[in-house]
């Protein structure tokens, strides 16, 4: 047993490097709240942010963690009224997070939140995913909470929010649906308003992660005529009779979230926000809160599994030394701590360009038509555009690393890795999921490409490491000068090469992102490695989208042509 | 019906660490060679009481008394939703015995007219476990030791202790006092908006004089225990007895262990 925060100070480290300053200033509105409990500086702000980490780094490790191999084998239950009984894990883990006021880290100090950014939001979810991957997913559904803070009406807002943060309430985000997965335009739900004007759901929702929670925020087609994304809203429904948990999936892994199917029977709604905008604002907005969460839990997964893994290897003797002595087990060891560093680096940094996003918006509208307005503007927007970029490949890269660091981890214990009495079997399980929920890692490039194509990973270096970087890097500007060679190479191209080069261009620029923060936090010796082996591979993957060698494409049913039955 | 508890808690160096430095030359605690702890039965002690307010109002109150050093653990116990804390401290408190300490902790008490008191079972320094129900003797209250449950029936507190072998019902009149193990239940997380609120607070500390103790019944002068030497034992099996399965033989070895005090 041990604190996930005092035993791993590469958090602490990570934050401090990335500096919160203006974050915390941006958020406490410069200081100036009343409620007691605000910092009325930044320093004391940020003494906060390390408290509270202090604090989940208890629960996680020392509570949570020793409940996780449980958690796992006996999962959620569904009885035969519909409702769910959680297992004892999770059901112990919500509550004394709820007291320790960890269920409203983003939500404003009168709700009963900390009000506290989105970095340390992911610092936490990093934690609780080390201790139970499960758990983050019901820990990061405070974002249903995020969203109605943000987009309901002050009366809706004020009946849901404060009861979210107490963990009286618990909700869901219930967007997918049999024939709705990655296409969320496709979305069928029906919601209706009676001639009094109120709403009502009906439809079928599957795959829906705590479905069986109170606040449902739902996804549904208002607009009967219309057939794409801008015909859908978001309504909240309270889970009632009118609500069924119809059943449980079963799951490879992170059994500890109950995976609900869902149906709605006329079931009484109420509208967030504007009618329209629930996909193309709202939910857009929720799912690039969950892709930073599962960035953040990719982290703690690759965590966890590279912890056991190092441990494992000190201990195992084969050939009568342990097998750490083995150049073949170092590397996969060091390969997996430097691939953990990294993803750990993008996450919390892709969480603070939210935070300054969000902060900038804020202040933006209490500013305008002030000399300040434009300037602020232009952060925000800058911000903006770096978050649809980086989000996705935050996403991207964190969840592949935990497939990578939990197979790792497997082939370290050899056979006892296969086995249930270790955990990296668990590791290995959980990680499989974060590459498919919130868009699959396909899916992220897909979004993430067009700020790579429109040359925005200078600008982001340069956001991290300052102006005239490229004089002290030469690796990363001759990487650089690669990568933007390449993207004049496509630009050439037709749509498919566009598509299937895409992949390539954002392993580059995730490539030389991460090496700026990695500069940026001050690891050597992890720095050099991950030069050393990355850099060669991202100029491979480029040199093979400028071979123009498109096959995949082309000649795709000469390659992969359809089994035939004989 | 809402309870007024107190609990008393105590700041005690981490037996779990000792090393070689943890004792000084002359025999006493070298307490800058050992971490300082909230004493674990405490932790349990004050969730009890913090169960009471949360299950039926009221407030709870947290005592301890030592250094002002141990104003930590009072900030520890806001951060649980400990309502109001005080720290006893006071030259003529220093070298206190189980009895002096008692009867200083039964006059903080006594002033805050609890309906509950809330104590550990004892402190991993002392390992005495007789403050608790000294300070019960000192106030005229029940003392309950080994508390596992605690609820309400008209007006008396409904009570399951442990005793070892199984659990005891008690009802119990109030106002009483309650020793706790961490059969209880672990203390509840620090909650992070409290933190905020109180990381900078000074606890009210309160002199033997504020609560009118005698000064005769205080520190070195009103502790009658003195220790003479401290050794370690280590407990050895030395041989063994066989004896026919027979009840005669039966009987004359519990005779014999009851003579000898080992059991009974």
């Amino acid at each position: 047993m041990s604190n996930f925060y005092r035993d791993n100070p590469e958090i602490k480290k990570t934050i401090e490097a990335l500096d919160l300053t203006e974050v915390a200033s941006l958020l406490e509105d410069g200081f100036t709240s009343e409620s007691d409990i605000a910092p009325r500086s930044a320093e004391e702000a940020l003494d906060n942010y390390f408290r509270a980490l202090d604090i989940a780094g208890d629960i996680t490790g020392n509570r949570i963690a020793p409940t996780a191999e449980e958690t796992d084998r006996v999962g959620n239950i569904l009885n035969e009224d519909g409702t769910v009984t959680y297992t004892p894990g999770i059901a112990l883990a919500m509550k004394l997070f709820a007291q320790a006021g960890l269920l409203g880290i983003q939500i404003p100090h009168r709700f009963g939140g900390l009000n506290m950014p989105c970095t340390v939001m992911s610092a936490v979810n990093d934690m609780v995913s080390r201790a139970d991957a499960s758990l983050m997913n019901m820990v990061g559904l405070q974002g249903i909470a995020d969203t109605i803070n943000m987009f309901a009406d002050e009366d809706i807002k004020k009946e849901y929010v404060p009861k979210l943060v107490s963990g009286e309430y618990s909700g869901a985000m219930v967007l997918t649906e049999p024939d709705a997965g990655s296409d969320l335009q496709s979305v069928k739900t029906i919601g209706y308003q009676d001639e009094n004007g109120n709403w009502y759901v009906n439809g079928v929702k599957r795959f829906i992660t705590n479905g069986c929670g109170e606040v449902l925020l739902v996804l549904a087609r208002t607009e009967p005529d219309s057939s794409d994304g801008r015909g859908l809203s978001c309504l909240l429904v309270q889970n009632g009779p009118q609500v069924k948990v119809r059943r449980l999936e079963h799951k490879l892994g992170i059994n500890g979230s109950p995976t609900c199917e869902l149906v709605f029977d006329n079931a009484p709604a109420k509208l967030i926000g504007q009618r329209k905008r629930g996909l193309i604002t709202y939910v857009m907005a929720l799912m690039n809160g969950a892709r930073v969460g599962i960035a953040a839990q990719g982290t703690g997964i690759g965590e966890a599994a590279y912890r056991a893994a190092r441990e494992y290897a000190a201990s195992r003797k084969q050939f009568g030394v342990t097998i750490d002595n083995f150049p073949a087990i170092r590397e996969l060891l060091v390969d997996m701590a430097v691939d953990v560093q990294a993803s750990r680096a993008l996450a919390y940094y892709c969480s603070k360009c939210v935070d300054m996003e969000n902060g900038l918006t804020q202040k933006f509208e209490k500013v305008k038509g002030t000399p300040e307005a434009p300037s602020v503007r232009e952060r925000m927007k800058k911000y903006a555009a770096f978050n649809k970029m980086i989000t996705p490949m935050a996403k991207y890269f964190g969840s592949e690393m935990s497939m990578r660091v939990s197979s790792a981890a497997v082939s370290v214990l050899g056979g006892s890795g296969y086995m249930k009495d270790y955990p990296v079997e668990r590791y290995y399980r959980d990680a499989r999921i974060t590459t498919i929920y919130e868009g699959t890692s396909q899916l992220q490039v897909v979004a993430a490409i067009a700020g790579v194509m429109g040359q925005m990973t200078a600008d982001v270096i340069e956001d991290i490491l300052g102006a005239g970087w490229s004089d002290h890097h030469p690796r990363m500007k001759a990487l650089l000068a690669d990568l933007d060679e390449t993207i004049q190479f496509v630009k050439t191209k037709d749509k498919q090469y566009h598509d299937l080069s895409a992949r390539r261009l954002v392993d580059a620029a995730v490539t030389l992102i991460i090496t700026a923060l990695l500069v940026k936090i001050d690891v050597k010796p992890k720095l050099e490695h991950w030069l050393h082996t990355r850099f060669p591979q991202a100029h491979a993957g480029l040199l093979i989208v400028r071979g123009g060698h498109d096959d995949a494409v082309a000649k795709f049913e000469e390659i992969a042509p359809m089994p035939v039955e004989e | 019906m809402s309870y007024t508890s107190v609990v008393c808690i105590k700041q005690v160096p981490d037996t779990a660490k000792v090393t070689g430095k943890a004792m000084k030359e002359d025999g006493t605690i070298n307490r800058a060679a050992l971490p300082a702890i909230f004493n674990p039965e405490d932790t349990n002690a004050l969730e009890a009481a913090l169960s009471v307010k949360e299950r039926f109002g009221g407030k709870v109150i947290a005592i301890t008394m030592g250094l002002p050093a141990a104003q930590a653990i009072l900030r520890e116990a806001l951060y649980r939703g400990v309502d109001e804390v005080y720290l006893v401290t006071d030259r003529k408190a220093a070298g206190s015995d189980t009895l002096a300490t008692s009867y200083i902790l039964s006059k903080a008490v006594e002033r805050f007219s609890p309906d509950l008191v809330f104590c550990g079972r004892q402190a991993i320094d002392g390992d005495t476990a007789q403050t608790g129900p000294q300070i019960a003797e000192k106030l005229g209250m029940p003392a309950v030791t080994y508390l596992e449950s605690i609820d309400f029936k008209d007006g008396r507190a409904l009570v399951q202790r442990d005793i070892g072998t199984g659990v005891e019902t008690d009802l119990v009149e109030l106002p009483a006092l309650f020793t706790v193990t961490e059969k209880f239940g672990e203390l509840r997380p620090a909650d992070v908006r409290l933190v905020m609120k109180y990381k900078n607070y000074e606890p009210n500390t309160l002199s033997c004089d504020d609560i009118a103790c005698d000064a005769s019944r205080c520190g070195f002068a009103g502790s009658p225990t003195s220790v003479n030497k401290i050794e370690s034992v280590v407990l050895a099996g030395k041989g063994f007895k066989s004896i026919e399965p027979k009840i005669d033989a039966i009987e004359a070895l519990v005779k014999e262990l009851r003579d000898e005090h080992t059991i009974g």
